[in-house]
């Protein structure tokens, strides 16, 4: 029994995990690259989510639908990036925040203008819906799967575009040393325009891919966001091998301690009402606590982009 | 740490009084008159509120502008000093006498014991870290289930002071608080214009030549967060003591959020701006809530704006216009 519970929290930990990953990727490079902190990434994320709602809804295929919610998360974002934030690169990390902050606020009361206070719904595509048994008596949802299984293929994905191709030996040159790259004649603006629109898109991914899990509501993006920044201060800016390995880490100690740590604290000789006090408190804390670890460690994260 | 037997550089000749005193004293003489001008009590509570964001964004200041140190976390030393008094008053522990330095004292553990090991890093770093114990403070709070957990936690009536109920009368309230704001100015005023004051500015300016100079920046740097993080605790003590409730949602991270957009508005590194800054903050939201339900949305471009073109706040703005 235990054993099951095991299986299935910790295949939702990967699924937090990669949904995770597709987030902190567009952080940590926008991050690396142009010394940028941008805290309305979470609410491209729920852009995402909003804009499946609505395009699966109008076409009535699943699919189609998520295609055009991409198309408009890019597009978004790119506005984003001439609007505001280009006025951003040149400025302190203060006025970065504080400017994104408000962004926050708008976008967050901007959709509860446009779609309502109210949660939404996206229906699981049929093909995709149902569950599978993985194991004995363990039974999954397919869509989790999925989600799990996109992940991986996107961060695979990324990682060859990172490591193979010509833009992304500049975008890993920019994020160890972006004024060489400047230097020797790449033109970091648009490069990096690339890079932010290209992680508004994957932001916007992860979200319509966790519409169907997770309700569609304004502020959904908050939390996650900041989840974003734990994995990527854990993983090093800049490094989208320490975006992965930071977002499963965090997916997976989240996750599992929530579900566990009572157990775990009354094992320990706690008593059960002590144990049932505590232990959702440590489990909440446990990634802040993990990341303030890694710091006092490693004050520049795991793998740490700058040369 | 010795004496430095270098000489400081002579200083640029400081502006006649008048001007380096004429914002401050109106300020301060405008919140005497609001009691008198508009008596009744939603103003009396909305101008109380806008007074005890600035004492919080006032002890932001004196690391922000005066230390660079951009603290992402500093709502939790508000609600660490509104849990405090809330949940000593639970225990019968009504007294404003030991309610405040209590609070007060686990303002400054927490600032010692995080600060200690936040000011290790540098940056963006920090600013993630000191997020990090701000959302440790807050679930802390959410766990707190023997005190109203996510529901918050009730005030029968005011803190006592001696024994005496004197702070249930808003207006007795609204002074003391008001006199608190003064106190905390002058306070501030006092230490950023000391000598430790100057090392912390240095430290800001070039950390190198500080150290070159004999001087450890970091325990300047935790001493001055020590001393922030107690005034936002007290101004936590005051703002239990306004709705007579407290909340794990005085310590999100929107919060903290807030704080930096008063003072940055303000004018950081100026402290009288820090107390526009909240001020003004604090009483737009209120306008702008009462115009329409999505104020936000004008809020937040707002921000933007501020953070994109008013570069030195309010205060800087103000100063140009009297010819400086």
């Amino acid at each position: 029994m235990s054993s099951t519970l095991l299986i299935i929290q910790t295949l939702n930990g990967l699924q937090l995990g990669v949904l995770l990953f597709l987030i902190a990727a567009g952080l940590t490079l926008v991050f690396g690259v142009m010394d940028f902190i941008n805290l309305a990434h979470g609410v491209q994320y729920m852009l995402g989510a909003y804009l499946a709602a609505m395009f699966v809804a109008w076409t009535g295929n699943f699919f189609i639908g998520i295609a055009l919610a991409l198309i408009s998360a890019l597009a978004f974002g790119l506005l984003l990036e001439v609007v505001v934030m280009r006025h951003l690169y040149d400025r302190d990390h203060l006025e970065q925040v504080l400017a994104t902050f408000g962004l926050i606020l708008f976008l967050n009361e901007g959709v509860k203008i446009v779609w309502g206070a109210a949660p939404l719904q996206v229906p699981i595509p049929d093909s995709l819906s149902g569950t599978i048994r993985i194991a004995d008596g363990v039974l999954y949802p397919v869509w989790r799967l999925a989600i799990i299984g996109s992940g991986l293929a996107v961060a695979l994905g990324l990682y060859l575009i990172v490591a193979k191709t010509r833009v992304g030996m500049l975008i890993r040159a920019g994020a160890s040393n972006a004024p060489m790259v400047s230097a020797l004649g790449v033109d970091i603006r648009r490069l990096f325009m690339i890079v932010f629109g290209f992680g508004a898109m994957l932001a916007g991914f992860a979200g319509s891919m966790a519409a169907p899990v997770f309700s569609v509501e304004p502020g959904m993006g908050d939390n996650l966001l900041i989840l974003a920044f734990v994995v990527i201060v854990i993983g090093g800016i800049g490094s989208i091998r320490g975006a992965f390995v930071g977002a499963l880490l965090v997916g997976l100690v989240d996750t599992l301690l929530r579900s566990f740590s009572v157990d775990l604290l009354r094992l320990s000789g706690l008593s059960p009402s002590d144990a049932r006090t505590i232990g959702p408190a440590i489990a909440s804390m446990s990634i802040y606590i993990l990341m303030a670890a890694v710091l006092f460690f490693r004050p520049t994260g795991l793998f740490p982009a700058k040369g | 740490m010795a004496e430095n037997p270098v000489t400081p550089p002579a200083l640029p000749a400081s502006p006649p009084l008048w001007r380096r005193l004429w914002l401050p004293v109106l300020v301060f003489a405008l919140l005497a008159l609001v009691p008198f001008v508009w008596g009744e009590r939603f103003i009396l509570g909305l101008v109380t509120r806008a007074m005890i964001m600035a004492i919080a964004a006032l002890s932001l200041d004196l690391i922000l502008g005066y230390g660079a140190l951009v603290s992402f976390g500093h709502a939790a030393f508000l609600g660490l000093g509104a849990y405090a008094v809330a949940i000593l008053f639970s225990h019968d522990i009504v007294d404003a006498a030991i309610a405040f330095p209590v609070a007060i004292l686990i303002g400054a553990g927490f600032a010692f014991v995080t600060g200690a090991i936040s000011l290790k890093t540098r940056g963006v770093y920090f600013i993630m870290i000191t997020l990090a114990f701000g959302q440790m403070a807050f679930f802390t709070a959410t766990s707190l289930s023997a005190y109203g957990g996510d529901d918050g936690l009730r005030m029968f009536h005011r803190s006592e002071v001696f024994g005496t109920r004197i702070l249930a009368n808003d207006t007795t309230f609204y002074f003391v608080v008001l006199g608190t704001l003064a106190g905390c100015f002058v306070l501030l005023k006092t230490i950023v214009g000391s000598r430790f004051g100057r090392v912390l500015r240095g430290a800001k300016e070039n950390e190198r030549r500080m150290r070159a100079l004999g001087f450890d920046p970091f325990r300047y740097r935790l001493a001055a967060y020590v001393i922030a993080g107690s005034i936002c605790a007290l101004a936590g003590a005051l703002f239990a003591n306004l709705g007579m409730f407290v909340a794990p949602a005085y310590m999100t991270w929107q919060r903290s959020g807030e704080f930096i957009a008063m003072v940055v508005l303000g004018g950081m590194g100026t402290l009288i701006g820090p107390i526009i800054g909240a001020i003004g903050v604090t009483l737009i939201e209120e306008w702008l809530a009462a115009v329409t339900q999505h104020w936000k949305v004008i809020f937040g471009p707002m921000v933007v704006l501020v953070a994109i073109f008013a570069r030195g706040g309010i205060v800087k703005l103000l100063e140009r216009g009297t010819g400086r």
